[in-house]
């Protein structure tokens, strides 16, 4: 029976390598320490903040976040903005509006603008569309602890460029360690001290791809700290309902195995 | 309904009388709940209990999460992220229904093999047998298109491979593919009809579930030893048995939370872990992912599918006979769907009298190669389609048919069985270490 249980727990683990091996052949992707890792790990409200002031000032040029409401910027556990703050930050983009056929002001209940650039990705969902981490043994399982390594993977990529840059068909590409196949068309974003950050926090480019890959992982997955939440009331109760299923279990069969009921 | 001998239904009030000549509603159930269940069980017989409970759990997170839903190419994409950000707790919902396809499978694949090393398959429950091949069928049907439903590069790839399976099918393969998608490609028409299917699915696999409840508890639970209940009497039947309620209900529960608890660390903690990333980027028909993986369940028959290629002797055999009609594709095709029949047919190729793998010495070693070979193709079909792994796949594959129709027929006939137990009560009485007959 044990034999039974070992064999299936080995089959569990052995059929969820797949999705994770499949991706393979990346490029180099470097471990951040990130404080939203592991079952306990939130986003620390600072950090998004820093990331979105790179996002607005750096990345908006190109790429939208047309699945993020701008509303969700006060939630708790994102950015943690008031509401006039939010309301501030809105005012910045503008969206087309179908009832008046023109553009105006955004409002916190619209969303973040698409790409501006038609070739730029959007990033609502960067941060759970790639994967950076399929260890141990490509089994994926150290995501429970570091995730799947998307932020890991987007910050690489920032802090990526050698300085190597090649032209190919008119179209300049820069040489890039976390990039697949190693050459990218976006030149490199970030340099040391171009975002000024309100709370004095270390403006190197190497900071900065955190604090953004951070904020996009809160974009892709804001109600992160609310599921891990769920999930931990969860094991906690489950695993009292095991306990007193399993003794009433072994209380219930006693008098059939002919023990003496406690 | 149950064949064995046990105490049935009485109603005593005169409410329960009343309703009890009218409709015998309470008493089916008393039956269904009290059916007599042999009591040497082991810890593998709970999946059927997990199985039920996903259904449900499938079914209730699955129509809230159709609340908020649409099922168009423009929006579906866009209407998961809604569900996901705005919708109260609806991130939790999609999650659990996610992962929840999961645990189904994980739960159907180790039932399966239950039923395999245990000869639940034999007579007389070939019916259930058969009824539960049809609902994996269903289940996999089921799941297939609901991973379609979000739109993403996965999605929309995965249906592109699949139902492209079905153009193989010789002069009437594109017709049908066509007509399957609702067009010349995966679109609009194809969301819609998957969406439809997928809602309706599940209902038809609760009935069919009903079903093969209704025919297991007519010949009665196949149980460790594979030695039947006794059923001269109803005092005989008892010895050998416990009724279903309280005491598996009570284990099955126990079971139950444990696995629940270790998938709701996976719901909480790690909720993208059996998922691909790649389909968190919407569907775009122009952009072909680098590799096109099907979920996890659908590994190994994947890696039968693709392991038999135009130079394999068997395809080239197949191929020169028919003069063509059975080219690689097609093949693939036949395998794959063939790694399922042979499986369906195991009633009928399996010779052995003896029906517990416990008590057949050589069984055992090829049932656990069975199941190595299982995992192995699963690893197989989630690798890129080249060398190394073309040669292993088709070696596993071929374990996968020998075992069915060569091994299966031919262990009957030269294995020599160890003894099994007269009754269940003495290899329940020998394991507990109880001496003779209990006293109350």
């Amino acid at each position: 029976m044990l034999k039974k249980l070992a064999i299936s727990a080995t089959a569990a683990l052995a059929l969820s390598a797949g999705a994770a091996l499949a991706a393979g052949a990346e490029g180099h992707v470097e471990d951040f320490d990130f404080s939203f890792e592991g079952p306990f790990g939130t986003y620390d409200q600072n950090q998004l903040q820093r990331g979105l002031k790179v996002y607005t000032e750096v990345c908006s040029a190109c790429h939208g976040l047309r699945y993020v409401p701008l509303r969700t910027l006060s939630d708790e556990g994102g950015p943690n903005f008031t509401e006039e703050q939010v309301r501030a930050y809105a005012s910045r983009y503008e969206v087309y509006d179908e009832e008046i056929d023109d553009f105006r002001a955004a409002t916190p209940t619209d969303h973040f603008p698409q790409s501006s650039l038609e070739t730029a990705p959007d990033l609502s969902l960067m941060a759970k569309a790639r994967a950076g981490f399929h260890g141990p043994y490509g089994t994926g399982l150290n995501q429970l602890f570091k995730g799947i390594g998307g932020p890991e993977y987007i910050a690489s990529l920032l802090t990526g460029y050698t300085g190597e840059e090649k032209e190919e068909a008119g179209t300049l590409y820069y040489e890039n360690t976390a990039f697949p196949g190693g050459w990218i068309a976006m030149a490199p974003p970030l340099s040391d001290g171009l975002v000024e950050y309100a709370d004095g926090h270390d403006n190197s480019a190497h900071h900065m791809a955190e604090d953004v890959a951070a904020f996009l992982m809160w974009a892709a997955e804001p109600k992160m700290m609310a599921r891990k939440h769920a999930g931990l009331t969860g094991v906690i109760f489950l695993t009292i309902l095991t306990v007193l299923l399993y003794l009433t279990n072994k209380r219930l069969w006693a008098p059939v195995k002919g023990k003496k009921t406690g | 309904m149950s064949g064995i001998p046990h105490d049935h239904y009485e109603p005593q009030s005169g409410g329960e009388k009343w309703l009890h000549r009218r409709l015998p509603i309470v008493g089916l159930l008393y039956d269904t709940i009290m059916i007599p269940t042999p009591k040497n069980l082991n810890w593998m017989w709970i999946w059927g209990i997990v199985l039920t409970f996903c259904l449900a759990l499938q079914i209730i997170t699955g129509i809230v999460l159709v609340m908020h839903y649409t099922p168009h190419v423009d929006l579906a994409f866009a209407s998961v992220e809604h569900i996901m950000r705005n919708v109260n707790g609806g991130h939790m919902l999609r999650y659990l229904h996610s992962n929840g396809a999961s645990l189904f499978f994980i739960a159907v694949y180790l039932h399966i093999f239950r039923g395999l090393y245990y000869g639940s398959y034999k007579a007389p429950r070939e019916v259930t047998w058969i009824i539960g091949m049809l609902i994996y069928l269903m289940m996999m049907g089921t799941a297939f298109m609901g991973y379609v439903l979000p739109w993403g590069q996965m999605s929309f790839w995965g249906a592109t491979v699949i139902t492209g399976l079905f153009g193989a099918i010789p002069f009437i393969g594109e017709p049908i593919q066509t007509w399957l998608l609702g067009g010349p490609a995966v679109d609009n028409a194809t969301l819609n009809r998957f969406f439809s299917l997928h809602y309706l699915l599940p209902f038809v696999i609760a009935a069919l579930v009903a079903v093969h409840i209704w025919a297991f508890h007519t010949t009665g639970n196949n149980n460790p030893t594979g030695v039947e209940v006794r059923r001269g009497s109803k005092e005989e039947a008892e010895r050998d048995t416990v009724p279903f309620w309280p005491y598996f209900v009570i284990k099955d529960l126990f079971a139950l939370a444990v696995i629940l608890a270790v998938f709701f660390a996976i719901v909480g903690f790690m909720p993208n872990y059996l998922g691909h990333p790649d389909n968190y980027i919407e569907a775009n028909p122009l952009v072909t992912p680098a590799h096109i993986v099907p979920e996890w369940y659908f590994l190994p028959f994947y890696a039968i599918l693709r392991a038999f290629t135009g130079d394999v002797w068997v395809v080239i055999a197949a191929n020169w006979i028919t003069g063509g009609i059975i080219d690689a594709k097609f093949f693939g095709v036949l395998a794959m769907f063939g790694a399922i029949a042979v499986m369906a047919l195991a009633p009928w190729l399996d010779t052995s009298r003896v029906r517990s793998g416990r008590y057949r010495p050589m069984f055992k070693w090829w049932f656990a190669l069975l199941v190595v070979d299982f995992v192995v193709l699963m690893w197989l079909g989630a690798m890129p389609a080249e060398e190394p792994y073309a040669t292993f796949s088709l070696i596993a594959s071929a374990y996968w048919f020998a075992y069915f129709l060569i091994i299966l027929p031919l262990l009957g006939v030269i294995e020599k069985p160890q003894e099994q137990p007269a009754t269940i009560e003495e290899d329940f009485n020998a394991h507990y270490g109880k001496a003779g007959t209990p006293a109350e």
